[in-house]
């Protein structure tokens, strides 16, 4: 069952479903490295939500995914790890660290915007701090 | 020994394991009967967890293998047990395998060590040239009081 991807502006929202194969998550690894050239994405939201067993290959994979979206000048954050899943994987010891990660759908899309809005307020405090350097 | 025990033919489900599909499918019959068995859904996911991994652990070395699992009993406990057997090339080094962070390069070297946490019994016997079989027990909790 392959994964569908949405675009939302410029974001690309992936949703997992629960029965995902190792090449499932492969083939949406490269899927998704290759919209975020094509349409220009600026972040990438995987939602887990319906995901039943995040194992060690299914996180090996989706650090890889965050890492490569990076190296495509996106942004990657997962949403909807379940509280059992959560429970799991501390059990099992999968770390994502280097990966954003937001509760849900909505508080991932939040950050998101945050984070476009965010660059662009950072330069206007630049550019602001210059101009009173300045004056 | 646990991996001697005999399997109770009562209930059991085998899945045969020779694609990543098949790992799916697994813990996916895994899951169903953990919870016709009663377990909490976050036992439950331990358990697919557990089958997921030890099912992509046949697909990666073994190529091939067999994935047991079926209600068990012990005196007054109950739980579930799930074997995964293959006739694959077997573990050299047990001890390095069941080491936290060591990895072939398949994983993320979290697989068998990390079963042993997610179960409540664990157990492998591995020989090289001769295969791998795991054994994993998950008690009830319902049935830890004995009442």
């Amino acid at each position: 069952m392959e994964v569908p991807i949405l675009k939302q502006g410029s974001y690309l929202i992936a949703t997992f479903q629960a029965a995902l194969t190792d090449e499932d998550l492969l083939k949406l690894q490269d899927a998704l490295v290759m919209q975020v050239g094509k349409y220009r994405s600026r972040g990438v939201i995987i939602d887990v939500t319906a995901l039943d067993v995040m194992d060690s290959f299914a996180a090996r994979t989706l650090r890889s995914l965050a890492y490569m979206v990076r190296l495509r000048g996106a942004d990657t954050v997962i949403v909807g790890i379940q509280p059992e899943v959560a429970f799991a994987m501390v059990q099992l010891g999968l770390t994502l660290e280097s990966v954003r990660i937001a509760l849900d759908l909505e508080e991932g899309l939040a950050i998101m915007d945050q984070r476009t809005k965010g660059g662009k307020s950072f330069a206007l405090v630049g550019q602001s701090s210059q101009k009173r350097r300045k004056a | 020994m646990l991996a001697n025990m005999p399997l109770s033919a009562n209930g059991e489900i085998r899945i045969p394991i020779a694609s990543d599909a098949d790992i799916v499918i697994a813990r996916q019959r895994g899951r169903a009967m953990a919870e016709s068995l009663g377990f909490s859904v976050s036992d439950m996911t331990l358990i697919a967890t557990a089958i997921s991994e030890v099912a992509r652990n046949i697909i990666n070395f073994a190529k091939r293998g067999e994935l047991a699992v079926s209600p068990h009993q012990r005196s007054s406990r109950r739980g579930i047990l799930v074997v995964a057997r293959d006739q694959g090339p077997g573990i050299p080094d047990i001890h390095l395998a069941m080491q936290d962070g060591y990895s072939t390069g398949k994983g993320l070297g979290m697989g068998l060590p990390g079963c042993r946490r997610l179960m409540d019994e664990f157990e492998i016997q591995s020989n090289v040239g001769g295969g791998t079989t795991v054994v994993m027990i998950k008690w009830s909790p319902d049935y830890d009081s004995g009442s």
